[in-house]
């Protein structure tokens, strides 16, 4: 059954329209630890895809392909790592779902244009950072 | 949390994740996360509940400035 409704499809194609440049997701399943969580994720996943012609999905298992969830730096399941022209270090932990769905169709328009929509102050100052930074930002769906 | 994810693109020095806290109780736990969103930056910083991109920009800076 599909996880999105003819007006979310709608909504989430209209978006996509403003993609400049190809995008690729890459997700990490891993049916003995989380099996329903990983195939509702790449199910959701897809359904994105099929909306945009610059969208490609590639499946990985980080049991299997151990050496690219390294690269990754991806150590749960489900995961998503929105790319595009390059990794940008853009992760989804987790189904983005309700409010986090609106996230992720975000996150792949900022991967696909690679133009922030940040003032020229802030994007000045995180060019000079000395130090890598990690976010995490913990969110629920509603 | 749009702000981390365009951080990200803008340095090649951030890295953000989304966590989905519920599907995610021991990591939310190590975290102490009781509200949502709740943001946390190289496990130094944190803060709760959305912010104007100057506060987030300078919790960023404040987290390296503790390295």
């Amino acid at each position: 059954m599909a996880i999105l409704n003819d007006r979310d499809r709608s909504a989430v194609q209209q978006e996509l329209a403003k993609l400049t440049g190809p995008v690729k997701l890459v997700v990490f399943s891993q049916e003995l630890i989380a099996g329903d969580l990983c195939r509702q994720n790449e199910a959701l996943v897809r359904e994105v895809a099929e909306l945009s012609d610059a969208i490609t999905v590639e499946v990985l298992n980080p049991a299997i392909d151990r050496e690219r969830a390294a690269a990754y730096g991806v150590d749960q399941v489900p995961a998503i790592v929105v790319e595009g022209a390059r990794d940008w270090g853009i992760r989804f932990y987790g189904i983005p779902m309700g409010y986090e769905f609106s996230n992720l169709i975000d996150a792949i328009i900022v991967a696909s244009t690679g133009e922030p929509a940040l003032s020229e102050a802030t994007k000045a100052s995180l060019q000079t950072l000395a130090a890598d930074v990690e976010i995490k930002v913990f969110s629920t769906p509603t | 949390m749009r702000l981390a994810q365009h951080m990200s693109v803008a340095s090649d020095r951030v890295r953000s994740t989304v966590i989905e806290a519920t599907e995610f109780p021991e990591l939310s736990r190590a975290y102490h996360v009781m509200g949502v969103p709740k943001v946390v930056i190289n496990d130094r910083v944190q803060f709760e509940g959305a912010v104007p991109e100057a506060e987030f920009l300078g919790a960023v800076l404040k987290a390296v400035e503790a390295a």
